[in-house]
């Protein structure tokens, strides 16, 4: 990248395009402190899939695979999120664009908070996202098979969730 | 053979279910699929997962940083070597830490004998998949055996390294053994896969079993998120190595070999072309290695670092691995500890294309496609 250009694939290059197409808040930055300064970007939910088919499909950015979907319980914060990790085969871009979907909430017992689904965008996302519901009971709305991947169908529990108590630890607790 | 929808309709029959799986020798572990057949016709495939799920993941958020590196190896248990890789480029990534020169090259060195290793396995086992009965599965072993002692001379294990560290390795690599590396390559593993091409790979047989079987279109391959050898096998030049120019790869010559059909005969192939391609990556490295000061001092910085407290952020970094890319996303919340420890597992995910590939196809073949996919349950199910 000659210097004095923008990267196209940074969040900061990303959002004022965002802000041209969708109606005002429905992508806002989150920065990363970190030392690898990954910052990404919050999507609001009804219009993820719609914000998912602009990255894939714009010329500029072509985001066309979706490498990495991770499942993550904010446990303080009181909410669920699933990141995903978006980078462009065609355009051969290094760094990822990360976009960030939140529940509303983090349920109680069953699965009842939920996020859209971006394997109708992406098929990359089909297992990745079956095992975030598998794991973080996270639904995902429009999700074509979304069925438990690694837990047996009979489990009732998700056991990536930071306040899951193992069966058996509760007996002697 | 694949067969049209017209002709699947001319020779429609009563369809059946069976369950190939979990505990078969093609399924290369506890993999099970769950496929409808038309007489001897896919017509569907659903696979089933998790018989060898421990939640690594959850455990490796109860470990500091340096306890996770071991759990790694078990992963794809094939190429430990470059589960490591992975794993330490993430946190090196999360914490800012800056790897030597020196211990760049060998990780090279180390990350393409993984392949190689990788490679050779893939390559045995697919050849007794399609009935060749051990021959070439064993010169493939024999092969794989003489480099894993290697492995072991260096590392204390044939198959659980445990040898990178945040920052270098465990410890540095001599020049006798780099230099009996080099003497093996240039002789007895040349040899290997002159063999193996001249034997093999234009054998009538093989092309037979292989060609137009399984094939993957380049457009599904990047939609489902297929990397590796499986995306180049389809026409995509697409190789971490060259798009990140992570460690020094930069630096050095080397080709991507590229399919041209996307089926299970240009999978085979794109790994034997690979291996000589890493042979070439690891005889530069090492001519590299040459100019830079043995045992230097700073190899090792951070190697015995029990108490690493990245800053709070997170970090994904992916590598290009045997299988393809390896993936993980960490996030600190300032403690010793990772608070989110996610792998990317390319053995996973080069599975969402499967039914696409064997739909159509007869059930023996779909023993084929699926060793061509080159899969690990380790890795799979995590």
């Amino acid at each position: 990248m000659p210097p004095g250009t923008m990267n196209p694939f940074s969040p900061e290059s990303i959002l004022p395009r965002l802000a041209e197409k969708f109606p005002e808040g429905t992508a806002t930055l989150v920065n990363d402190t970190g030392a690898a300064a990954q910052h990404s970007l919050l999507l609001d939910g009804r219009h993820a899939a719609d914000i998912a088919i602009f990255l894939r499909d714009d010329p500029a950015l072509r985001l066309d695979y979706c490498s990495n979907v991770t499942g993550m319980d904010w446990l303080k914060k009181g909410f669920l999120e699933a990141v995903y990790h978006l980078y462009s085969v065609e355009k051969k871009s290094s760094a990822p664009v990360i976009l960030r979907l939140r529940t509303s909430g983090r349920g109680d017992g069953p699965a009842t908070v939920s996020v859209p689904s971006l394997t109708p965008v992406w098929r990359s996302c089909e297992l990745q996202e079956r095992e975030i519901y598998d794991l973080y009971g996270i639904v995902f709305t429009g999700h074509p098979d979304l069925r438990r991947l690694l837990m047996w169908d009979e489990f009732k529990d998700f056991p990536m969730r930071k306040d899951y108590v193992p069966p058996g630890d509760d007996a002697t607790a | 053979m694949t067969l049209s929808p017209q002709a699947l309709d001319d020779v429609h029959g009563d369809l059946m279910e069976i369950s190939l799986g979990p505990h078969h020798p093609s399924t290369h572990g506890v993999f099970r699929m769950n496929v409808t057949l038309d007489g001897e016709v896919v017509v569907k495939l659903k696979p089933v997962f998790g018989y060898l799920h421990r939640n690594h993941e959850k455990i490796a958020e109860q470990n500091t940083y340096l306890a996770s590196i071991p759990y790694t190896d078990r992963l794809d248990y094939l190429c430990s070597l470059t589960n490591n890789w992975a794993y330490v480029h993430a946190v090196e990534k999360l914490a800012g830490i800056p790897v030597p020169e020196r211990a760049e090259y060998l990780r090279i060195v180390l990350g393409e004998l993984a392949r190689i290793i990788n490679h050779v396995c893939l390559v045995g086992f697919l050849l007794n998949d399609l009935g060749t009965s051990f021959t070439p599965l064993l010169y493939s072993l024999r092969e794989r055996e003489r480099m894993l002692d290697l492995v072991e001379e260096l590392t204390g294990s044939r198959m659980m390294c445990n040898f990178f560290r945040f920052g270098g390795l465990r410890t540095d690599v001599s020049q006798d053994w780099l230099a009996r590396l080099r003497a093996y390559l240039g002789d007895g593993f040349a040899q290997y896969l002159d063999e193996q091409d001249a034997l093999l790979s234009g054998n009538e047989i093989l092309l037979a079993r292989t060609q137009n079987v399984g094939t993957l279109p380049a457009a599904l391959a990047i939609q489902a998120g297929i990397t590796g050898p499986m995306l180049r096998a389809s026409g995509v030049a697409y190789d971490i190595r060259k798009v990140d120019k992570y460690s020094l790869y930069a630096r050095l010559a080397f080709q991507i070999p590229i399919g041209e059909h996307g089926d299970t005969y240009d999978r085979y192939m794109m790994r034997m072309l690979e291996m000589r391609e890493s042979v070439k990556i690891i005889l530069q490295a090492m001519d590299a290695l040459r100019d830079l000061p043995a045992n230097a001092p700073h190899i090792e910085p951070k190697a015995r670092n029990q108490g690493l407290r990245p800053k709070a952020g997170e970090a994904y970094a992916r590598i290009e691995g045997p299988k393809g890319e390896l993936g993980f996303h960490l996030v600190s919340d300032g403690t010793g500890k990772p608070w989110r420890y996610r792998i990317r597992p390319p053995s996973l995910i080069n599975l969402t294309a499967l039914e696409d590939m064997c739909l159509g196809q007869t059930l023996a073949d779909t023993v084929v496609i699926l060793g061509s996919v080159d899969i690990v349950l380790g890795e799979v199910d995590r």
